[in-house]
């Protein structure tokens, strides 16, 4: 079948990607891939772990034991991917230590669907429904990305992602059928939730500089815009089997395509938020550090044990 | 003073039901043996995906390197007397 004896490097590589095999940590690979790959893949897990704030912020002020214990779980959850994440990304030659400081430093970025303020309960049920799913619409067609431990990390992802949707989903369907205000609640938060999360999936592919390398190499599947499509045509009858409204006056069904057209997105805003001015980037990350550092002399302490008793 | 990192990696190996074998699934950073265990349990069997598990230290694996992928795994083709067919029954011999 495959590996001749006399391909280069290169050419394994490209025989590789073209015949949708997967590449390991050990083969050769050119090195704007796997900067490529460092960057998303870091990227990706940072926002799993500075996705746990928005959440963590409603775990001591959840209504009932039975919505705290499912946050509990969820939270856990985010913190257990951004491990597999982390696990998978240092297969690329840097370090945890080196990604963390990358976070903290500002150097790399996430998600900045988190850089939002979770401002009541029902922004649990919208962060669950909409942001998990446009989450796990990525993180679904990432499983057949081309490098083996990010395709292998999505795999395990979205076997747990479905619950988080479905409990979001659940939590804004109570609501909106709950008291007058309870339902208003929740349309709120569709719609402060809504235009961040379908921009969550990134720029037009026309705007979209790093899209070409991506697809070319296979890390990336699907475009922007159509992974934006496929959320945007799933997401509008959950809301209105639940009595909610899309906060865009210019979403309607296009027979033509199959699917829904949408409003212009505020691309200047989204990319305020990026380059750091959004309502919480700065709390989040001072967050982190503040949380890191109070944690150095348990590292240490725990390390002191490890060289003593192995 | 110990040193403030993330700790070593350590690779885990879960067993899903009795009788099957360890499998990897993937690693996790801790300090210590028992730190990767329960490490361990706490990402990878959160929903009775096994158990049993064991965990290695990264880097007390030595692995087989890709350049090596012809003539390592070569399958020796010309060696056909491995293979169960090789070899010729007696004619009306059974369950064998």
């Amino acid at each position: 079948m495959i590996e001749n004896a006399t391909m280069t490097g290169q050419e394994l590589f490209d025989y590789k990607i073209e015949n949708d095999l997967k590449i390991e940590p050990k083969d050769w690979m050119p090195e704007k891939y796997r900067m490529h790959l460092q960057r998303q893949m870091s990227q990706h897990a940072h926002s799993e772990i500075i996705g746990m704030q928005p959440e963590g912020n409603w775990i001591l002020r959840a209504p009932s034991l039975r919505a705290k214990v499912i946050l509990l779980a969820k939270v856990q959850d985010e913190a257990g991917h951004g491990q597999y994440l982390y696990s998978a990304a240092e297969t690329l030659g840097k370090t945890r230590d080196e990604f963390i400081e990358e976070l903290q430093s500002g150097k790399a970025k996430y998600s900045s669907i988190f850089n939002y303020p979770t401002l009541s309960w029902a922004d649990m049920g919208a962060v669950g429904w909409l942001v998990d799913g446009a989450a796990i619409v990525n993180q679904v067609s990432l499983q057949r990305t081309s490098y083996g431990p990010y395709a292998r990390a999505m795999v395990k992802i979205c076997k747990e992602e479905s619950f988080h949707q479905r409990q979001g989903y659940e939590i804004m369907a109570h609501m909106a059928r709950g008291t007058a205000e309870q339902k208003e609640m929740a349309q709120d938060a569709l719609n402060r939730f809504w235009w961040p999360s379908i921009m969550m999936f990134g720029p037009h592919d026309g705007d979209s500089p790093r899209t070409g390398n991506a697809m070319m190499w296979k890390i990336k599947r699907e475009t922007n815009d159509d992974l934006r499509q496929q959320f945007i045509d799933k997401t509008v009858a959950q809301a209105e089997l639940i009595g909610l409204t899309i906060p865009d006056p210019d979403l309607k069904w296009n027979e033509e395509r199959g699917s829904y057209d949408f409003g212009a997105m505020d691309w200047d805003h989204f990319w305020d938020v990026v380059n750091g001015n959004g309502p919480c980037n700065k709390q989040r990350i001072e967050h982190h550090v503040k949380a890191h550092k109070d944690g150095s002399w348990v590292r240490k302490a725990a390390n002191a044990y490890a060289e003593k008793n192995g | 003073m110990s040193e403030d990192n993330q700790g070593q990696v350590w690779e885990v190996f879960v067993q899903a039901k009795p009788g099957l074998a360890h499998k990897h699934v993937g690693n996790v950073q801790a300090m210590g043996r028992e730190m990767a265990l329960q490490n361990a349990r706490d990402m990878y069997v959160r929903r009775k995906e096994g158990i049993s598990i064991w965990v290695v230290k990264f880097e007390d694996i030595t692995a087989s390197s890709p350049e090596e992928l012809g003539s390592f795994f070569d399958p020796m083709d010309d060696k056909a007397y491995r293979q169960a067919t090789f070899y010729k029954m007696p004619e009306g011999s059974k369950h064998i």
